[in-house]
């Protein structure tokens, strides 16, 4: 893609910059998608309708409330550290969207083809966390204050199990790259790596239960860095308001919204990249059929989002379904449970990698 | 020529600049009519109480530094992940034993109790005495309190 549009312009920096500004033009309308049915799967849950009036079903209630949004007033508090307060919604907002950058929409588009993807995605994720803190602390309120810490000590914490995880899926697959780890899932879904990964031998059936343990971890782990129920403890509702971004109205808390949602697609296309095969198609592509080359990348953008998009709708499932833990509870998921578990996962799938 | 990192740059840069121009955008076209009251800190409607930024439970902290130790150890496994393998099972042992040492020092974590989260005491209503007689019983521990008053 990079080239292609490098060599249309002749130029690398435009092309860097239109190749850099294609993610935004799939995280807008996934959010404002994503919006839409995350209240419309749970108003169907608890057996309501959800938003009926703009456009059929609703649909268009979400560009109608981003209008709205666009119009507010944007209220700075006095005592707020105002510096900061307006700066954090660039970082968690750059956090969010710099994960994207290393993300394999399909064989055609990856925005940088990095050799250490992965490792790069734990570590620029942990950028929202700095995010987060700065506009709890520097909205100078009681609620911004608590959820910005519960939600740093949240995402710190269930980082090691995902790092953890994603350490053994690197010694499974032994590369560091998104679109390697794609590759390797080519042809059908009996290849993705939550089936022990495309070579048939002993090790495959060995790995597999194993790589089903470790993805159930991956995903909840997952969920908590997003800040989803059930560990929604920093945004939640009932005591803490609206958690770390009280404070922040109009466009500035749309940022927030905007970041949240992107994150939580992008966490559930990490979990599809790694274990079901990213973007690769479960049955074969229509492309190779018809002997049309050029459709084969279509397809895949279309399995990637459609994955990504059945994960981000577990995660609204799981919000209707459990109720919140507390924190004490939280902390004792990760440090008790899903640490050891991770732990003792790695080193049986070292041992079977190793056979 | 761009190199991988460079395109990051890029990354960062179109984020930034997204954010600026919605900002700018929404500054155009807002109302701004700030009042006192709008200005205040949000408590629930009521005028904020005392300073929010105090001193913070210790817990936190300890969250942070075990975070820590873990995310170097993790950081150190990266490269050994990818290549221990060439070394075979000595490979495979080295970095176990740099686990082994990790775990056992979160052992030690755990048994001192600095993994448990402060947790409110469960409040379990319970019977003082086993009452026998319904209305002597009843009256008599009436009477128990009564003197203690």
């Amino acid at each position: 893609m990079f080239e292609f549009l490098s060599d249309l312009f002749g130029s690398q920096i435009i092309a860097a910059f239109i190749s850099a500004a294609l993610p935004l033009v799939f995280i807008v309308p996934f959010v404002i998608f994503a919006v839409w049915l995350e209240r419309k799967v749970s108003a169907h849950m608890q057996d309501r309708l959800g938003p009926m009036r703009v456009g059929w079903h609703g649909w268009l209630q979400t560009i109608a409330d981003f209008f709205k949004l666009l119009q507010k007033e944007d209220i700075v508090a006095s005592d707020t550290d105002k510096k900061f307060f307006n700066v954090a919604p660039y970082i968690v907002f750059a956090g969010t969207y710099l994960v994207f950058a290393a993300l394999p929409f399909s064989s055609a588009y990856i925005g940088t083809s990095l050799d250490i993807g992965l490792f790069y995605i734990i570590a620029v994720s942990g950028l929202v966390v700095i995010g987060i803190l700065m506009a709890g602390w520097a909205s100078n309120n009681k609620y911004s204050l608590y959820g910005a810490m519960r939600s740093a000590a949240q995402i710190v914490s269930y980082e090691i199990p995902t790092a953890i995880v994603i350490l053994s899926i690197v010694m499974f697959t032994g590369t560091l790259s998104l679109s390697e780890i794609s590759d390797n899932q080519t042809a059908y879904f009996w290849n993705w790596y939550i089936f022990g990964g495309p070579d048939w031998g002993l090790t495959k059936f060995l790995v597999l239960p194993f790589m089903i343990i470790g993805f159930l971890i991956l995903y909840i782990s997952t969920l908590a860095e997003v800040n989803r129920t059930p560990f929604d403890m920093p945004e939640a509702e009932s005591e803490l308001v609206a958690g770390y971004h009280t404070e922040y109205s109009g466009i500035k808390f749309s940022m927030f919204f905007l970041a949240e949602y992107g994150n939580m697609f992008a966490v559930s296309a990490i979990v599809s990249v790694i274990f079901f095969g990213g973007y690769q198609s479960p049955i074969g592509y229509l492309g190779d059929a018809l002997a049309a080359n050029w459709l084969i990348p279509f397809e895949q953008l279309f399995w990637f989002a459609a994955k990504g998009i059945f994960f981000v709708f577990v995660q609204m499932w799981l919000r209707w379904t459990l109720p919140r833990v507390r924190v004490d509870q939280l902390m004792t998921l990760c440090w008790k449970y899903l640490i050891p578990y991770s732990i003792v996962n790695l080193i049986i799938i070292g041992i079977i990698t190793l056979i | 020529m761009l190199t991988e990192f460079g395109k990051i740059f890029v990354f960062l840069l179109v984020a930034i600049i997204f954010v600026a121009v919605s900002i700018f955008i929404a500054k155009l076209i807002r109302p701004v009519r700030p009042t006192k009251e709008k200005l205040k800190t949000y408590e629930c409607g009521e005028n904020p109480v005392g300073t929010p930024w105090i001193k913070f439970n210790i817990r936190f902290y300890v969250v942070a530094l075990i975070f820590l130790i873990f995310d170097v150890e993790v950081v150190l496994l990266f490269p050994w992940a990818l290549s221990y393998k060439e070394y075979g099972f000595y490979g495979f042992l080295v970095g176990i034993i740099f686990l082994v040492i990790l775990a056992v020092g979160m052992a030690y974590e755990w048994r001192k109790g600095d993994l448990e989260w402060a947790r409110p005491k469960p409040n379990i209503p319970y019977l003082k005495k086993i009452i026998k007689n319904q209305t002597g019983e009843i009256n008599q521990l009436q009477s128990e309190e009564s003197k203690i008053e």
